[in-house]
């Protein structure tokens, strides 16, 4: 944990360092923020050194995009249509999942709340490398409609890094489809490396997301 | 039992056969849901990619020594079952491992794979792993009951624990599978088969839209592989067992693959037309109808 002013002011008090007394009445320390959790920095996994088995499993990845079912703004009202019978986006292998462990794909959908912010940051880094994100809306490009708000972000790709921006307000699931095709050429191309790019600039994320995340009360990694 | 090289290569390759069938039949099964909500679904090979992909996860993070366990010992539920299974009756070749009382390790390994999964899903640490373990291990305790009377009545009817035994004794026609010569036992079976097979209305333990997917919740990459893997292979293992208990088991593998698909069917068919049961729903209605006919069958055959 990073020396701030701001975090004893917000912290947690179930995060809050203690003494506990065990049944056999001994006393030791607990630290949560140490010891429920992991403080190991994102590792590079770099891809297979073989170029036809990465090509094999980057179509397999392309062709299975497990989306992660959180809905972050406005635009999540769109999900719903893309995965019902007018739109089916199963026909493509896109799937919707409940948990980060086993998604691959982050839709944020629309403007992002500083609050919502930080749910993003820690759903976002537990997934598991290789994960993508599509950003749905203007509201992520340049703040759209929220442009001069004081508690909305303005640029998501100083936050996490992004693989696809579609433009739009909102876009239609149409649009999304096309988003996800420009996706998988992408995943087959070898270009959606994104998860390292973020183990790599680490540092200049985490110094933006602490830049605008004043109560930040969590792990700096949450694995 | 001496070592005997061409009956493991037999029991490898059957494996194999099963897996792929297993994959294939879940795709089907989706393909048909998808078809009932007038959606296009899946194209059928979706299930290999989705497998392919976890298995191609760069990152993995554990939480323990029983996070391992867990799947690994879900798999050896399954493959346990299917070794103990005799899959093509009166072939020597296809009778993977099966001896005398095999019916009673079948039974034994069914809970084995779920308690290894519990523990493992315990010690992942998600509070709704826990709860999904919890509701898992109660509706499957009462999904046995019904089966485990089926199956009583069926040792008491001829007389043996041996599955092939049982299978043999019913061989001659289609008016002597238990179906006909043992009717309240098949119901009773194939009404707790709705629930071993894992569809709606018994899904609630792992449908994605409950509680996040219970007790896989923290599992990913390679860990859901193995996961995968096994539902595929228990899939066809269970089906099998309900076809050798009571539709007088398969003489070529085509029959096989007719038999377990109609069997994995129905309960495809009931979970596409009736809801999601809650937990304490599901448990009372085993505990009525299936229970009723169980006991029926054994007085039947006392």
């Amino acid at each position: 944990m990073p020396e701030d002013n701001n975090i004893n002011k917000f912290e947690n008090p179930h995060y809050a360092k203690r003494e506990v007394t065990g049944p056999d009445g001994e006393v030791f320390t607990v630290d949560p923020m140490r010891d429920y959790f992991s403080d190991a920095r994102p590792q590079v996994h770099e891809p297979n050194s073989i170029p036809v088995i990465e090509n094999f499993l980057n179509w397999a990845r392309a062709e299975s995009l497990w989306v992660l079912g959180f809905g972050t703004g406005c635009g999540s009202i769109e999900i719903p249509p893309l995965l019902t019978p007018r739109f089916d986006a199963f026909r493509f292998g896109i799937q919707s999942r409940p948990t980060p462990r086993q998604s691959n794909v982050f839709i944020i959908s629309g403007y992002l709340a500083i609050k919502t912010l930080k749910r993003v940051v820690r759903s976002y880094e537990q997934m598991q490398n290789p994960k993508y994100v599509l950003a749905l809306g203007s509201c992520t490009i340049n703040g759209g409609m929220y442009f001069d708000s004081y508690n909305t972000i303005k640029r998501l790709d100083h936050y996490i890094p992004v693989d696809i921006y579609i433009a739009g307000c909102m876009p239609r699931p149409e649009a999304l489809l096309a988003g996800f095709n420009k996706l998988k050429e992408l995943i087959k191309k070898g270009k959606a490396e994104n998860a390292n790019e973020y183990a790599r600039n680490f540092d200049w994320y985490k110094a933006n997301q602490k830049k605008i995340i004043k109560d930040w009360n969590m792990p700096d990694y949450n694995w | 039992m001496d070592f005997d090289l061409k009956r493991l290569g037999f029991t490898l390759l059957g494996l194999l056969i099963v897996l792929n069938w297993g994959l294939l039949m879940s795709a089907l099964m989706r393909k048909i849901s998808a078809r009932v909500a007038r959606r296009i679904g899946i194209p059928w090979y979706q299930p290999w990619v989705d497998l392919v992909k976890n298995y191609a996860i760069r990152s993995q993070i554990t939480h323990g020594v029983m996070f391992y366990l867990g799947p690994v010992f879900r798999l050896s539920g399954g493959v346990g079952i299917f070794l103990f299974m005799p899959m093509i009756a009166g072939s020597e070749l296809w009778m993977n491992y099966s001896f005398q009382g095999d019916l009673v390790l079948i039974m034994y390994f069914q809970f084995f794979g779920m308690l290894g999964m519990a523990l493992g899903a315990g010690e992942g640490g998600h509070p709704y792993s826990a709860i999904g373990v919890s509701r898992g291990l109660s509706q499957f305790t009462v999904i046995e009951v019904p089966l485990t009377l089926a199956i009583i009545s069926l040792a008491i009817q001829y007389n043996t624990l041996s599955l092939v035994d049982i299978v043999q004794a019913q061989q001659g026609g289609i008016q002597n599978w238990s179906m006909w010569t043992n009717p309240f036992a098949t119901i009773a079976g194939m009404l707790s088969a709705l629930g071993t097979l894992g569809h709606s209305p018994f899904n609630l333990v792992k449908a994605p839209n409950e509680i996040p997917i219970g007790p896989p919740t923290e599992y990913h990459s390679t860990y859901l592989g193995v996961l995968q893997t096994n539902a595929a292979i228990l899939h066809v293992v269970e089906s099998a067992l309900f076809m050798n208990l009571f539709f007088g088991g398969a003489t070529s593998w085509f029959e096989f693959i007719i038999k377990t698909f109609l069997i994995y069917f129905w309960s495809v068919f009931v979970g596409v037309v009736f809801p999601r049961f809650r937990i304490e729903q599901s448990v009372g209605w085993f505990l009525k109808v299936p229970l009723v006919f169980g006991i029926l069958a054994v007085i039947m055959f006392m």
